[in-house]
């Protein structure tokens, strides 16, 4: 008996099922997860909103603001893999997964897909907490929801570049510091806070060509955040005008590259 | 008979450090192996080796009649492995840890149900089944973890030191439940720095220190090989010491050792009961008293320290392998 694509999935299933039951039992990991972004939307709204958006008194920059925090804030979603991952192998739950028949694969697998889980949730509280600042939904109700896919599915394929870091630093407390180092500058050096046209050069074609631009583009487009004529849609770069299949391209790039690669790391630290 | 383990020439280095170097050993179908030896001395290496968590760098292992380098996929449908530390997660309960193990092992979703719950009134954790295994006591959680090593019932099982870190009463437990998991003719493969744990759970003793066997045997050919019997005893008044041991002395076989501090003497005997009979004849007919006497035969710690040079549970500051005052990790 080999294993089968029904083992990979149902294997992967009761692994993401354990990892959902352990957001269940330890809110605290949700509700700092969730704080910190509320805390984000509070604070760009009416710290920077005023100093940006001067004739507006902010409302018009917390509409824009909205789809970047998301942006943000999913693909931080994503650290938890790396850091679960990290923390699972100390405890030796992960020798314990090893030792079983199951497919390895789902080891991964499942944990990326409870993040995903996670990241819902998140998006559910940050939505509810943009719609209180005044951040309103101006499309139909079927892109609005594509937006959010959109945000998540990008933000599942950062989970597996996080699923590789998980599986080739030691511990989970690096697994965050390394994470934070590469994705704080990510979020920063793109249209999520600031629109691009204020950007000096060099950080301009870097940002324009960043995909959490392009995630965040096509969210705001998405949401219908972009009033005509609005700064952030002055780029003529390619990235920015097709931004959901820019977002999409790079989705599926790094799902090709590091699913095996997370993969082929678990296999060898694991094992060592 | 056959072989439930068999490995030959097993050798792991890690950089400079051989870890492993050559190790043999073979475990008969329904018997118990303990590998004894210290921290560091590889016994849990050999473990994840045979458990297909690990690869050699060189040597080949069958587990359950499988190779564990070309099959390691079949060798985990046939083991159980439970860990040095209880790999168990601390936020499921004990129910969901171990139905989660039964769905892994494909048992199904009834089978996997009714076996987790079978296995938790078979360990005595009925109570706190529903309950977060952070709750647990360490006892507890050891007994959940080696549950979870025998979910899918496995013919083979490989316990990498059960008891560390168990207060006497959680070590006793676990023995008990081990001794029925071995009575009813699961092969296991258990390894351990306690030398009364292999002397009661174990068929028979691999020695292992620094990657190597230094001896094996069952307890008594290890306890032989350390040399035969003693006859001890304990007077009760220190200043008589001396004169005992010139009584005693040519009964023997070698030198006798005394002990001041506490008023005991040893001497080194073959003969058994006649020679205890003997002696006491002899200190009866100078009005000697006593307060102890006895046949000693040598103990596994007595073992270790000739074979080794060093005792069992290597510490800094505790010279003996007194279990109870081990450090876990």
């Amino acid at each position: 008996m080999s294993l089968t694509i029904p083992h990979v999935i149902t294997d992967a299933h009761v692994v993401a099922k354990r990892n959902i039951i352990k957001i269940k039992r330890v809110p605290d990991l949700l509700v700092f997860t969730t704080l910190s972004p509320i805390m984000f939307v509070l604070l760009f709204s009416f710290v920077f909103g005023g100093a940006i958006d001067q004739e507006g008194g902010g409302a018009a920059y917390r509409e824009f603001l909205i789809a970047g925090i998301f942006a943000q804030t999913v693909i931080f979603g994503a650290t938890i893999t790396g850091a679960g991952l990290a923390e699972d192998v100390k405890k030796g739950i992960i020798d314990r997964f090893r030792s079983l028949p199951m497919a390895p694969s789902a080891v991964l697998t499942g944990r990326t897909l409870s993040d995903v889980v996670n990241n819902i949730i998140v998006l559910i509280v940050m939505s509810l907490t943009g719609l209180l600042v005044g951040w309103r939904i101006r499309s139909t109700p079927l892109e609005a929801l594509a937006g959010f896919a959109l945000l998540l599915v990008f933000a599942y394929a950062i989970s597996w570049i996080m699923a590789w870091i998980g599986m080739l630093v030691p511990s989970p407390e690096v697994v965050n510091n390394a994470s934070f180092i590469v994705i704080f500058p990510i979020t920063f050096v793109a249209n999520t806070f600031v629109p691009l046209a204020t950007l000096p050069e060099p950080l301009r074609t870097f940002a324009e060509w960043n995909p959490v631009s392009s995630v965040t583009q096509a969210a705001r487009e998405l949401f219908g955040n972009i009033p005509p004529g609005a700064p952030a849609t002055t780029s003529d770069a390619w990235s920015l005008q097709n931004p959901a299949a820019y977002t999409l391209i790079w989705t599926v790039l790094i799902l090709a590259v590091f699913i095996p690669v997370a993969n082929a790391q678990y296999r060898v630290s694991t094992s060592r | 008979m056959t072989d439930a383990i068999s490995a030959q020439g097993l050798v792991k280095r890690y950089g400079k450090v051989t870890a492993l170097d050559g190790v043999d050993l073979t475990v008969p179908t329904g018997t118990v192996l303990a590998l004894l030896g210290p921290n560091g001395a590889g016994k849990t290496t050999v473990v994840r080796i045979l458990a297909t968590l690990l690869r050699p760098d060189e040597g080949q292992a069958e587990v359950a009649g499988m190779d564990v380098l070309a099959d390691p996929a079949g060798v985990r449908r046939k083991i159980g492995l439970s860990g040095q530390y209880a790999a168990v997660d601390e936020y499921l309960t004990g129910f969901e840890n171990l139905d989660m193990i039964g769905r892994l092992y494909h048992l199904g979703r009834r089978a996997s149900r009714e076996r987790s719950r079978e296995l938790l009134a078979q360990f005595r954790l009925e109570d706190a089944a529903d309950r977060p295994a952070r709750t647990y006591s360490g006892g507890m959680r050891r007994r959940l973890d080696l549950a979870g090593a025998l979910v899918a019932d496995p013919p083979v099982l490989f316990l990498d030191e059960p008891t560390t870190g168990l207060d006497p009463r959680g070590r006793t437990e676990m023995w008990e439940v081990i001794q029925t998991l071995v009575s009813r003719g699961t092969t296991l493969l258990l390894t351990t720095q306690y030398l009364e744990e292999a002397d009661l759970l174990a068929d028979k003793i691999v020695v292992i220190d620094h990657g190597r066997i230094i001896a094996q045997g069952t307890s008594d050919e290890l306890k032989s090989q350390v040399g035969g019997e003693r006859l001890e005893i304990t007077v009760t008044d220190t200043n008589r010491l001396t004169e005992a041991r010139d009584l005693l002395e040519p009964l023997g076989i070698g030198r006798a050792t005394l002990d001041h501090q506490h008023r005991t003497l040893l001497v080194p005997v073959s003969g058994g009961a006649s020679v205890l009979t003997e002696a006491l004849r002899r200190l009866d007919s100078v009005d000697l008293r006593l307060d102890d006497v006895g046949l000693r035969r040598p103990t596994l710690d007595d073992v270790f320290l000739i074979l080794t040079g060093h005792a069992a549970a290597e510490s800094d500051d505790v010279p003996s392998g007194a279990p109870q005052q081990e450090v876990a990790r």
